[in-house]
This record gives structure tokens, C-alpha cells and sequence, in this order.
């Protein structure tokens, strides 16, 4: 397969998709903080590599990322990216340190990375559960592999897998943010990048044709 | 600085020429190796964002050769003669291939950075290209610009600054 292209359909489908499974994952995150989440409308589309890296930011900023490949019926990749400080909130709530930094002295702080771990862990597993239940489709998280660092640096490194097939991914972005009235808050994205093979899987589970 | 001087950027997957006073930059390298070729007295130099070792391993039907160590740097090689750098005075600079994620059970997939690296210093050898700098490995991301004028290579990483080689 080498370029893609989505009827209106299959876009509304894939939206559906991140609905259900963004809408989980806030839920679980909500519980987690104990705090009102709010999720934003998926956007559905098909992008280059650089214009992949526009969706979230400028190639050179800085961002936490929760890469996870899917395994299972149909493969693919799942992100969920935090601004560096969106990171530290959210560590801070959780481990209930009000002074807590991903960095001490420049060196990435182990309690901090690994409480990361535990919350990309929860929610994309919600995530993905809930998406698995919709579709009647068997899949599963690998370990979740956690990078800070560029947006490009981190994106293109998880997409390795799906750009031996193509140059165009489907992204599935879901934006979801907090705000406790404060200036601080939250907000982080879900991406889903199906690979293309498992396009077809996710549509015939749900009823639409893959090809007009 | 000069004022007129321009700042060419080049995109994942893909690659440009430059010639001074204007330079070259590709942000966000990760496990991608950045390389750039330059002929220092006739100040022309081009750079690729390289993103995989090799095109032979494609499910591609259409391939696109800028995507590749092995098919970017001939056709890179080829626009800079045709724009008038001489083959024999060539050298090259690298930077990137850096392993973003630390994994338990790294499948091959997964070390495309040292994978990327060694396609990359392969072909330059091949085409008889010394490579005169490089920073490659690691795990942190890298944004490089190349300036055909004094033909030093920049590298910013996130949480140390600026160097150049």
C-alpha cells in the first residue's frame, strides 16, 4: 500500500475509535488525579512525517512520550505525549510532591520516570481495552517505552515499524486537558497510528468496506 | 552574521542543497542520521535526513529514495556535482542514529539508530567519501545545521547546548 486515502465513512469510524478510547483513558486519568478531565473531539487525517510532527508541536521541543506498540489482531502503534511540565503536574499530583522535576542536575529522576511508566501503563491500556471491546479485536500494549526528549526525535523513532510499509500514517488525535482552576494544569494527546494492514481488520470488524 | 543569509530546512525522509552565505538545518534527529556532504572550497554542501539503512528491506511499491542510506546519498551526491561540487574534493559530516528508547528485549526494528549509522558510513566509504566529523549514538535527539562558509557542523541537544564540529 503505498498511498491512502479515507472515505468519510471510514474517517467517522476512526473517530468513533478514539472517542471511545480517549473517553476511557480520561476516565482512568480522572480517577488517578481524583480531577475533572476534558476531552477534546478526535481529529482524524493522514499525514507525512513532518507534518506528523506538526500535529504535536516543533520538531525540537521538548516532549514526554509514551510509545506502546500494539500487538495482537491488528498491530499498531499508540502514543500519549505530555509537554515536560504537563509531565511534572501530573507526577506531582500523583506522588502528592509538590516539588518534584523530571530532571535533577540534568539526569532524568527515577521515581518520576518510573510513575510515568505506571500512568502511560493505565491509560493506554484503558485506552486500548475499551477499543477492543468495541471492535471484537484481540490487542495488547507492549512495556511502554518512555522518551523525553524532541518531538521529531521521539515521534520518528516510534513509527519505525510502520514506515517500512509507507509514508503516510493515519493519526487518530484525541486531546485531552485539565484544568483545576489554578494556572497549572494538564493537557496531553492520544495518538493511535494503525498500521495500514490492520485498516482493513478494524473496518470489516465494524461493517465498512475497505475499498469502494 | 550576514542578513541576507538564508536558513534551508530540510524535512524526515528528505534532502536539500545549499550554498553559502546560506546554511542548511534538520531539527529533531533521533534515531535518523543526519549526513552532510560538501565540497569546502567551492562552499556547496547538501544534507539527508536519513531515516532507514536500507531500501532493499521496502514493502514499498513506489520507493522513495530519499528515505534510505543507500539511495539518498548517491542521488545527494549526484545534485551536488550537477551543481557544481567536484566528486574528489567531497567529505562528509554526520550526526544522529541516537537509540530513543531503552528496551529490555530490543528487537532489530527498535536499533534502527545503530543500524542507520553503520548504512550510512558504508556508503560514504563505497563512494570513497572520507567522513571528517561525526556525532552519532547516544540516546538524546539531535538539531544540526551545516554552514558551507567555514564548513563547521552545529548540534544542539536537548539539556546541553550548542557545539560544533
Amino acid at each position: 500500500m503505498d498511498s491512502l486515502e479515507l472515505t468519510s465513512d471510514q474517517k467517522d469510524v476512526l473517530r468513533e475509535i478514539g472517542n471511545i478510547g480517549a473517553g476511557n483513558a480520561a476516565t482512568a486519568l480522572s480517577k488517578l488525579l481524583n480531577q475533572k478531565i476534558e476531552m477534546k473531539v478526535p481529529s482524524v487525517s493522514i499525514v507525512n512525517y513532518d507534518e506528523l510532527v506538526e500535529v504535536i508541536g516543533r520538531p525540537e521541543e521538548t516532549i514526554v512520550g509514551l510509545m506502546f506498540r500494539i500487538q495482537g489482531e491488528a498491530p499498531g502503534t499508540a502514543c500519549f505525549l505530555l509537554k515536560v511540565e504537563e509531565a511534572e503536574y501530573l507526577v506531582r499530583k500523583i506522588t502528592n510532591d509538590p516539588d518534584f522535576s523530571l530532571f535533577d542536575n540534568n539526569k532524568e529522576n527515577e521515581i518520576a520516570i518510573s510513575a510515568l511508566h505506571e500512568i502511560g501503563n493505565i491509560v493506554t491500556g484503558t485506552y486500548l481495552t475499551a477499543l477492543s471491546d468495541f471492535t471484537k479485536i484481540n490487542m495488547q500494549p507492549s512495556v511502554p517505552y518512555l522518551g523525553i526528549d524532541m518531538v521529531g526525535a521521539i515521534l520518528i523513532a516510534g513509527l519505525m515499524e510502520l514506515s517500512q510499509v509507507t509514508d503516510d500514517a493515519i493519526i487518530i488525535d484525541t486531546e485531552i486537558n485539565q484544568n483545576d482552576g489554578s494556572n497549572e494544569g494538564m493537557k496531553g494527546n492520544f495518538l493511535l497510528l494503525p498500521d495500514p494492514e490492520s485498516l482493513i481488520k478494524i473496518f470489516t470488524a465494524l461493517g465498512i468496506k475497505y475499498y469502494e | 552574521m550576514n542578513e541576507t543569509s538564508k536558513v534551508i530546512k530540510v524535512g524526515i525522509a528528505d534532502l536539500n542543497i545549499v550554498s553559502a552565505p546560506n546554511t542548511i538545518r534538520t531539527s529533531g534527529l533521533g534515531s535518523c542520521v543526519g549526513v552532510v556532504i560538501y565540497d569546502s572550497s567551492k562552499k556547496i554542501a547538501g544534507l539527508s535526513h536519513v531515516l532507514l539503512p536500507d531500501s532493499h528491506t521496502t514493502k514499498q511499491v513506489n520507493l522513495n529514495r530519499f528515505k534510505y542510506a543507500d539511495t539518498s546519498i548517491p542521488y545527494l551526491v549526484h545534485l551536488l556535482i550537477e551543481n557544481g561540487a567536484r566528486k574528489y574534493a567531497l567529505k562528509a559530516k554526520m550526526a544522529g542514529g541516537a537509540q530513543m528508547f531503552q528496551l529490555s528485549q530490543a528487537s532489530d526494528v527498535m536499533r534502527i539508530g545503530p543500524r542507520n549509522i553503520e548504512a550510512v558510513e558504508q556508503k560514504l566509504q563505497e563512494l570513497q567519501i572520507p567522513i571528517m566529523a561525526s556525532d552519532v549514538g547516544g540516546n538524546v535527539g539531535r538539531t544540526i545545521e551545516f554552514n558551507p562558509e567555514d564548513c563547521k557542523l552545529s548540534i544542539r541537544k536537548i539539556n546541553q547546548g550548542v557545539f560544533f564540529i
